[in-house]
């Protein structure tokens, strides 16, 4: 095994451009598919941090009396997922508007009457904080007599999961991509060093020489060509990351500030997150995989024993 | 190859001879399988090539030595390298790899050429060390392709002389040549090819 590393690295080292290419390659291919991975975790996990945070909003119709109103609240309370029901009169809920738009006070000087409707603000127990039960509860809410709407933020978040869905399609497409290029990068390489090899092969063949002996080498020189590229492409990835979460402050600093505040009502509460070890092992292995498979076209097709 | 049928003896000297042509390379690669066996059989101390599976053959070819016209030796590589890789393909030992390259290439005479490359070697040389290499994973049985026709009469004597110190220490020799004049003066079988069929099986005395 030993002389097999040893005739591997002799091979990237006598075509250093050339390996240099491919692993070059498969590193921004891993750096690309690290970029939509991220992305797709730390938006998955915002989407969580949203749907969690997220309060029903039921409001009645105006002129509900009070007693029908601890009706409401008593069905609302039985149905399923309900955690908290808290009833907000519509004098509850001008003061609050008011107490938020400090600076534009005189806009409330003119009205004669409060526009507001009563309303219940209702969270979800902690199991049932998913899209599912959200619509079903609203559903039912809003079939309750004097409910007039029920309003939960779900065409937005509609809206942000189709979005989701959508950069996810174009992500596995490129994802693809990159993994075809890296391919056929590294079968290219294996190529070009079985034709500049194939005296040497021809007569280790005739020597007798196993078919793992003449071709565990090319085996190895990919891996160790796909583990560069993961490694350098993770790296990368990880620069990328710090740099934009403001964890490497590169003299653009003010930029980062003004763009984190004027995000920070969507971000608050939430921390972005670096792949987790599981992912980076199987973005490694995939890469290593990505070697392999490129080695084994190449063999297949140009070193029939 | 038409209506081929010969044996091969252990300890034998044998020359497959014949015009260019007459199918002495082909019957040669059938040996080791360098071309495939389509029709009949061959078989090489009970293995029958027609049927060998694929990764034997491996195994059938470290029976022999094989030394060719073109020597066949990796350009890129030192003496040494040459040798080693050979022994290397094998199997053989790391630690005992350095050891045995020297011992063959000693018994070449090129202890001197160790660490050159073939491409500053004379021709004569370059089948020494090809020599070297067909000998050094102690095989029973030598094929050799026309292994003097590049070479002068010096040259070709020397690399005859290491053919048949091979043959007294036991082992089988095979050559495809149409020198008659080294077959007459070494003496041993002589297989006639002509347009790929045995014409003749003659006994040439060893000179005296």
């Amino acid at each position: 095994m030993l002389q097999f590393f040893r005739r591997a690295l002799g091979d990237i080292l006598g075509n250093r451009f050339l390996n240099a290419v491919t692993v070059i390659t498969v590193a921004l291919s891993v750096l690309m598919i690290g970029v939509f991975v991220l992305f797709f975790i730390n938006a998955d996990a915002l989407m969580d941090s949203w749907t969690k945070g997220i309060r029903i909003m039921a409001y009645l119709d105006s002129g509900t009396p009070e007693e029908k109103i601890s009706e409401i609240k008593a069905s609302i309370e039985r149905i399923k997922g309900i955690e908290t029901v808290r009833f907000i009169s519509k004098k509850e809920a001008i003061e609050q508007l008011k107490n938020q738009m400090t600076h534009q006070a005189s806009l409330f000087e003119n009205l004669k009457e409060n526009p507001l409707p009563d309303a219940f603000e209702i969270q979800m127990a902690e199991l049932s904080r998913n899209r599912e039960d959200f619509d079903e509860a609203a559903r039912q809410i809003s079939a309750l007599p004097s409910v007039e709407e029920v309003e939960y933020g779900q065409k937005w978040l509609e809206r942000f999961s189709d979005m989701l869905n959508l950069f996810k399609a174009s992500g596995y497409a490129m994802g693809g991509l990159f993994f075809l290029a890296a391919v056929f990068f590294v079968a290219n390489t294996i190529r070009l060093v079985i034709y500049s090899r194939r005296d040497e092969i021809e007569i280790m063949r005739l020597v007798g020489a196993s078919e793992s002996f003449i071709k565990d080498p090319f085996y190895i020189q990919s891996l160790i060509q796909g583990a560069l590229g993961g490694l350098i492409g993770l790296g990368a990835l990880l620069a990328v990351f710090r740099f934009v979460t403001g964890e490497w402050r590169l003299g653009i600093g003010n930029w980062k500030l003004e763009t984190a505040s004027n995000f920070n009502f969507l971000l608050s509460n939430f921390q972005l997150r670096f792949l987790p070890s599981e992912i980076i092992a199987g973005i490694l292995l995939g890469s290593m995989f990505v070697g392999w498979a490129g080695c084994y076209l190449s063999l297949k097709q140009f070193l029939k024993l | 190859m038409i209506d081929v049928s010969f044996d091969i003896y252990e300890n034998e000297f044998l020359f497959i001879t014949g015009a260019s042509g007459a199918g002495k390379t082909t019957l040669m690669k059938l040996l080791y399988l360098g071309e495939p066996v389509s029709e009949g059989q061959i078989i090489v101390e009970g293995l029958n090539l027609s049927r060998i599976p694929r990764k034997r053959i491996p195994m059938l070819r470290r029976k022999f030595g094989i030394i060719f016209q073109d020597y066949k030796l990796i350009h890129t590589k030192n003496v040494f390298d040459n040798i080693a890789i050979a022994l290397e393909a094998v199997g053989t030992k790391s630690r005992l790899v350095g050891k045995k390259v020297r011992s063959v290439v000693r018994t070449v005479g090129m202890e001197g050429k160790l660490k050159s490359f073939p491409p500053g070697l004379s021709g004569g040389e370059q089948q020494r060390i090809a020599v070297a290499r067909a000998i050094a994973g102690d095989p029973r049985i030598i094929i050799a392709d026309e292994p003097t026709g590049s070479l002068d009469a010096e040259s070709a004597k020397v690399i005859f002389g290491l053919l048949k110190s091979f043959h007294d220490r036991g082992g089988t020799v095979i050559i495809a040549t149409h020198d008659t004049e080294l077959i007459r003066k070494t003496g041993g079988r002589v297989i006639l090819l002509e347009q790929g069929r045995l014409q003749s099986s003659t006994l040439i005395p060893k000179p005296a």
